[in-house]
């Protein structure tokens, strides 16, 4: 188990009201597990994400990374465990995409940032299981979206951490880049054994390639595996609104 | 990665700056011979008259050019990191008319002031404080907008703001201290004597270890202060060392060569330029030795015309400096920090 929650309740303090966006979540996220969470907009989805990797604080309950509140860990041990992949654009600069990669070994590095070989060697591996090796001396505002997700994927690869969360990495995507990302996802999660998660609005997609998904739905959040989640109707509750319809049968929604 | 041709064009730099130092020492109302030069450095005997003037004249100016090149190009490094805005630096954020202000302060208030805030030290002390307060203000406002351009009208305004305060101050003082202030608001690298040059030298050489400290950070920001952070980036410690480094370059440079305009803005993005990386470990030390290579220059052309005048170097740089700016804007739309 690298994470797991209890009786955790999400949402926001401001000074005059607190909004709960969801209490009694229980997640956990195993080791070589792929796991894709969704939810309508606006549910919290974010919120959720921000609490699990430490950014913002839970209402109550706690997040345990490693069998160690993740509140008491310091910045710098929380990036060796966590890495992340954001939806927010780059700010402009001439990072070539190999020193963009080798960023994600800051967390080791020494107070100069100084790549030793080990660095490198991790660097290398990440490059090659994403497969992006002719890419490597482009700027980075040069490559496609497809591509600058992937390069992204690499960095937090060679993060090396055993948790690495992504927030809508297929936004901006099409059908076929949508499926080669997953696909890499998913490939990474069996042939590294780290755990995944990501959000995303391709239900039907994560439906058919996550190993267990998690459903944010009003107050209540569950995990499951998604045939359960089918069998139990989880989906039909997702959006409320009756032009929109969960077909079983076929595991994707359809327009009425 | 230091590579083949960034190797070249380090190589380059260098002996383009043993060249205009050299260059700078000889220019003047009096020409010194280069190979004179040599032999007075060496510890040979030369012309009395030579000696007295390269000792005490051109070299003091020409360190304090590479100084105030160095530490301004360094601090406008800095800031279009921090805030990822390519037009930003010590003089358009408005940190030159804090300092000014706290210049004016020192020299217009003199008569309110104990004394041993009007040396040298108050007047280091009152800039550095000016342009320390200003890039606190401009902090604080650029959280509240997220529009990266805004921070420079914002800059703009404190400017406009500081300098309103000095003019009050300029009505109510002696024509003394109005022409005392006048004169170091042209900006001069001359006439600064060693033991200044000692103080802005310690300043300076403090501001640029702090930045080095900031190297890795920076380098981390280039991907925006949300992945900065979830690389164990400690993003107020760094935004900390990275003001008190601009605020000491910035602070101790204007205090003793006036406010210089543009060479933080231009110099980076020459830097850039040459380099085609972001990457802060290159881009400091080219920065580092365009920086002063670009201040000898300007110096150089402010001895040149009457060649018995020398020009108030703030004019030469806004001549040098400005055009280089519009050229980048209009070279390439969208800058790089």
């Amino acid at each position: 188990m690298i994470l797991q929650t209890q009786n955790l309740s999400i949402g926001y303090n401001s000074k005059a009201t607190t909004k709960i966006i969801a209490s009694d979540v229980t997640i956990q996220l195993e080791p070589g597990k792929l796991i894709g969470l969704v939810g309508a907009n606006g549910i919290g989805k974010s919120t959720l994400l921000r609490t699990l990797t430490g950014i913002q604080k839970p209402l109550s309950g706690t997040v345990s990374l490693n069998e160690k509140s993740i509140e008491s860990f310091e910045s710098l041990d929380l990036a060796q465990q966590i890495s992340v992949v954001l939806t927010e654009k780059l700010p402009p600069s001439n990072l070539t995409v190999y020193e963009l990669i080798a960023l994600g070994r800051q967390p080791y590095t020494n107070w100069l940032g100084k790549l030793t070989d080990e660095d490198k060697i991790q660097i290398d591996k990440a490059i090659a299981l994403t497969e992006i090796y002719h890419l490597i001396h482009q700027k980075h505002n040069e490559i496609s979206d497809g591509q600058l997700q992937k390069v992204l994927i690499a960095r937090a690869l060679a993060q090396d951490t055993p948790l690495i969360v992504l927030d809508e990495p297929t936004t901006h995507l099409d059908l076929l880049h949508k499926v080669s990302l997953f696909k890499l996802l998913k490939k990474l999660t069996t042939e590294t054994q780290k755990c995944i998660l990501f959000s995303t609005h391709d239900i039907d997609l994560a439906i058919q390639l996550s190993d267990e998904m998690i459903v944010m739905n009003g107050k209540t959040i569950i995990q499951d595996q998604p045939c359960n989640l089918i069998s139990k109707g989880v989906f039909s509750s997702l959006f409320n609104n009756e032009h929109i319809q969960f077909d079983a049968t076929i595991g994707k929604f359809v327009i009425i | 990665m230091p590579t083949q041709k960034n190797k070249i064009l380090f190589l380059f730099l260098s002996f383009a700056l043993i060249g205009t130092f050299l260059l700078n020492l000889s220019l003047g109302s009096v020409s010194i011979p280069t190979s004179e030069i040599f032999n007075s450095i060496l510890g040979n005997e030369i012309k009395t008259s030579w000696e007295i003037i390269l000792w005490n004249f051109r070299l003091p100016k020409a360190i304090t050019a590479i100084l105030v090149g160095m530490g301004l190009s360094i601090s406008g490094l800095l800031m279009q990191t921090l805030f990822r805005n390519p037009l930003a630096g010590p003089y358009v954020l408005g940190l030159s008319s804090g300092s000014s202000l706290g210049v004016a302060f020192v020299i217009m208030g003199a008569g309110f002031l104990p004394s041993f805030l009007v040396s040298d030290y108050g007047i280091v002390l009152a800039s550095s404080l000016g342009s320390f307060l200003v890039l606190l203000a401009v902090l604080v406002v650029s959280q509240k907008l997220r529009d990266t351009m805004a921070i420079l009208i914002v800059g703009l305004m404190f400017g406009s703001f500081t300098s309103a305060i000095v003019s009050v101050l300029s009505y109510f003082s002696t024509a003394q201290e109005l022409q005392k202030f006048t004169f170091w608001s042209m900006g001069s690298l001359a006439n600064l004597p060693w033991s200044s040059i000692l103080i802005l030298a310690i300043c300076c050489v403090l501001g640029l270890m702090l930045s080095i400290f900031g190297i890795k950070p920076l380098n981390a920001l280039l991907l925006g202060e949300n992945y900065a952070k979830s690389l164990g980036l400690n993003f107020k410690k760094t935004r900390l060392i990275i003001i008190f480094a601009t605020s000491i370059l910035a602070g101790s440079i204007t205090a003793f060569a006036g406010p210089i305009a543009f060479v933080g803005l231009a110099v980076p993005h020459l830097a850039k330029l040459l380099f085609q990386t972001s990457n802060h470990f290159i881009l400091f030390w080219s920065t580092l030795l365009i920086g002063a290579i670009l201040m000898l220059v300007c110096d150089c052309i402010a001895q040149l015309p009457g060649s018995d005048y020398t020009l108030p170097i703030n004019a030469i740089t806004s001549m040098v400096g400005a055009p280089v700016v519009v050229w980048l804007l209009v070279r390439k739309r969208n800058l790089m920090i």
